[in-house]
């Protein structure tokens, strides 16, 4: 089966460029915004849009991500609502998406009914940030069914060995989370991605997303002379937490994805 | 059948859902874990600070009173409210600091609810010169400054959760961020039967102490084994501390108690039996108290150690089994046992521990005289005496 993120990072290889991952919680400021948001991004520089399902308790995410799952919910943001924004985004655009979460929404929905609904609806990955390769055979094969990829994380603590064993699982493309921590900026990078992400391209084909703390175009830039996408979550999400009620929220987060791709279009030309 | 097996499952409850930063160090403890389980020397150690400085064996008290009181059967209390600072919960600490410190961290972490396991956490990592940082709700805060302060005295952090409903499952969230993030030299100290394994079986094996002693005394004051185990159930570690080694006697019942709040129809409470279903939460499949679409729902209980939505997996095994029974007393019943159980023995107990207690009460008068009943006594009440004498003057 067909999968747009294979696809796109076919594209990439053969452009020689580096993939732009962009994050935004779902249904944050308002159900209403998040499609417009998505082609918004996609117009401005992101390959892959990873969409959050927020959940009452995030405990991989940082307070700007936690807030934004609260915001959502407020608004009554359910795996439901998040699938509907999905068909939405589908209408007008083919960009890849992958919806990150944790696994008691999806449990609560039905494995069987979610991965269903959710290849109706346009998602191309799902990342359950509680699920281990250990935990998940029975869901990769659920999923894969519906051509969904399972992406799985791949963190500074994980030992080669195991490293090798998640690529195994793996499909579309391994998440490397750039540190020992939970999401949100940071003003300086760990010093051993470039280190890490080799590890990483020794035991799996798959190509390398590097996220967690990616927050200004120059760590944009540095972290894509080693990897093969750069994920960037929380500086949008507090973009949206600073302008949620302003008439050109879409306008703002359209700026800032561009001026956090740059660094990647330069690379393209 | 051994359980949890290799995989952290009870039956179908159990596993290990989390952030894949946390995978590595749980792959460590667990066979730490283990190791230490088969190793004589750490094992010797522990019963050492269990007995000379956790004070253990705790007492099995014939309750005259309170049986006379009740007119049902003969009740025995297992006081852990004798065990040092005042609750069970220095079993779990003494054995996973005891572990932390032979893994070569330097600094322990822990969540609490009620403040027993934070004061028990604060106080083993004293004596072992650990740095202690304790995440608590600020909710629960407000509702036991007492613990906070002790806390503080001896030496820990006490950190303000705010996030959620600022109670027990944001300050587990917190712990648990904490730990993602000082996971190298740092081991959480989590202080019940649930989380990803292997803490639900190492908290269970350490509070196993309970049961054992408990069970050598009643053999030797009444000459046979209970008829029944009463004992409440937050996460669920003095209740699985108490059954554990019973579970192969099977004439013996035993009943969990959980916390009924202002009863289960309201929706405000933390009986996750009576209103929860299974899912995924803080690590572990069990059951859960969530909304439709998966979303935890906030607790409520008078007791701050009950107020929870989720419960250890070997408990959802056992009441999926049948083994254990589960059952939930109100926040009203909870208070009446708390002064029952002041007025007939001269024990204030927890408000956790009065669950039990007022379940006890209604259960009790229906069994007969030559039966045998043990109640899990899992804490004292000082802690809790501001509380009640609010509710109680809010009363009158």
């Amino acid at each position: 089966m067909k999968n747009r993120i294979d696809a796109l990072f076919r594209t990439l290889a053969r452009e020689r460029r580096k993939g732009f991952v962009a994050y935004i919680t779902a249904g944050d400021p308002d159900p209403s915004l998040t499609a417009p948001i998505v082609i918004g991004l996609e117009r401005n520089g992101a390959d892959i849009v990873e969409l959050g399902v927020p959940f009452s308790d995030p405990l991989a995410d940082g307070v700007v991500n936690q807030r934004a799952a609260e915001r959502a919910l407020q608004r009554g943001v359910d795996m439901g609502m998040v699938l509907e924004i999905v068909a939405r985004v589908r209408k007008k655009s083919e960009i890849p998406l992958v919806l990150f979460t944790y696994l008691n929404p999806i449990f609560s929905y039905g494995f069987e009914k979610f991965a269903s609904d959710a290849a109706c609806a346009g998602v191309d990955g799902v990342l359950a940030l509680d699920l281990p390769p250990e935990e998940s055979a029975r869901y990769e094969r659920i999923l894969a069914a519906r051509g969904l990829h399972c992406i799985f994380i791949i963190a500074p603590t994980t030992p080669p060995a195991r490293a090798k064993l998640i690529a195994r699982h793996a499909h579309g493309f391994i998440y490397y989370v750039s540190r020992t921590g939970v999401t949100g900026e940071r003003r300086a990078l760990e010093s051993d991605i470039a280190r890490r992400v080799r590890m990483i391209k020794r035991v799996t084909a798959l190509p390398v997303a590097v996220g967690f703390g990616i927050s200004t175009p120059a760590q944009v830039e540095a972290v894509a002379k080693v990897a093969d996408a750069v994920v960037v979550g929380s500086a949008l999400v507090r973009e949206i937490e600073q302008h949620g009620a302003d008439r050109r929220l879409v306008e703002r987060i359209c700026r800032k994805a561009r001026r956090l791709s740059a660094p990647l279009r330069r690379e393209r030309r | 059948m051994k359980m949890p097996d290799r995989r952290g499952y009870f039956g179908a409850f159990g596993g290990r859902f989390v952030p894949e930063t946390l995978i590595p160090a749980l792959q460590a403890l667990e066979r730490e874990f283990a190791e230490a389980r088969r190793n004589r020397r750490f094992q010797a150690e522990l019963r050492d600070y269990l007995h000379n400085y956790a004070g253990r064996p705790t007492a099995l008290t014939f309750a005259s009173e309170l049986t006379r009181f009740l007119g049902g059967a003969m009740v025995y209390l297992k006081r852990e409210d004798l065990a040092f600072t005042g609750a069970h919960k220095i079993n779990n600490c003494l054995g996973q600091v005891l572990l932390a410190r032979k893994m070569g961290k330097r600094r322990v972490i822990a969540e609490t609810g009620a403040g027993q396991h934070g004061v028990a956490t604060a106080t083993v990592a004293a004596k072992f010169g650990l740095e202690c940082v304790i995440y608590m709700g600020e909710e629960d805060m407000n509702r036991q400054a007492l613990n906070v302060f002790r806390m503080e005295l001896l030496g820990a952090t006490v950190i303000p959760v705010r996030s959620g409903s600022r109670t027990l499952k944001d300050a587990i969230d917190e712990a648990m961020r904490d730990w993602v993030t000082h996971v190298g030299d740092t081991h959480y100290v989590l202080g019940t039967v649930t989380g990803p394994h292997p803490y639900p079986l190492m908290v269970r094996e350490f509070q196993r102490v309970i049961g054992k002693e408990a069970k050598r005394q009643i053999l030797r004051a009444a000459g046979r084994l209970p008829d029944c185990l009463i004992a409440c159930v937050g996460g669920g570690s003095n209740a699985i501390g108490l059954f554990y080694d019973f579970l192969p006697h099977r004439a013996v019942r035993m009943v969990g108690v959980e916390a009924g709040g202002l009863g289960v129809k309201s929706g405000k409470h933390a009986a996750r039996f009576d209103g929860g279903r299974p899912g995924i939460f803080h690590g572990s499949l069990s059951y859960v108290i969530q909304d439709a679409a998966g979303q935890v729902r906030t607790t409520h209980s008078v007791s701050a150690g009950l107020d929870y939505a989720g419960v250890g997996p070997e408990h959802s095994y056992l009441q999926q089994s049948g083994r254990v029974k589960y059952a939930s007393v109100t926040d009203r019943e909870a208070v009446e046992g708390f002064r029952l159980l002041s007025e007939t023995e001269g024990i204030i107990p927890a408000l956790e521990t009065a669950h039990a207690v007022a379940y006890a009460r209604k259960a009790i008068p229906r069994m007969r005289k030559n039966q045998l009943v043990i109640i899990n006594i899992s804490g004292r009440g000082d802690k809790d005496v501001e509380t009640v004498k609010g509710i109680i003057k809010a009363r009158t």
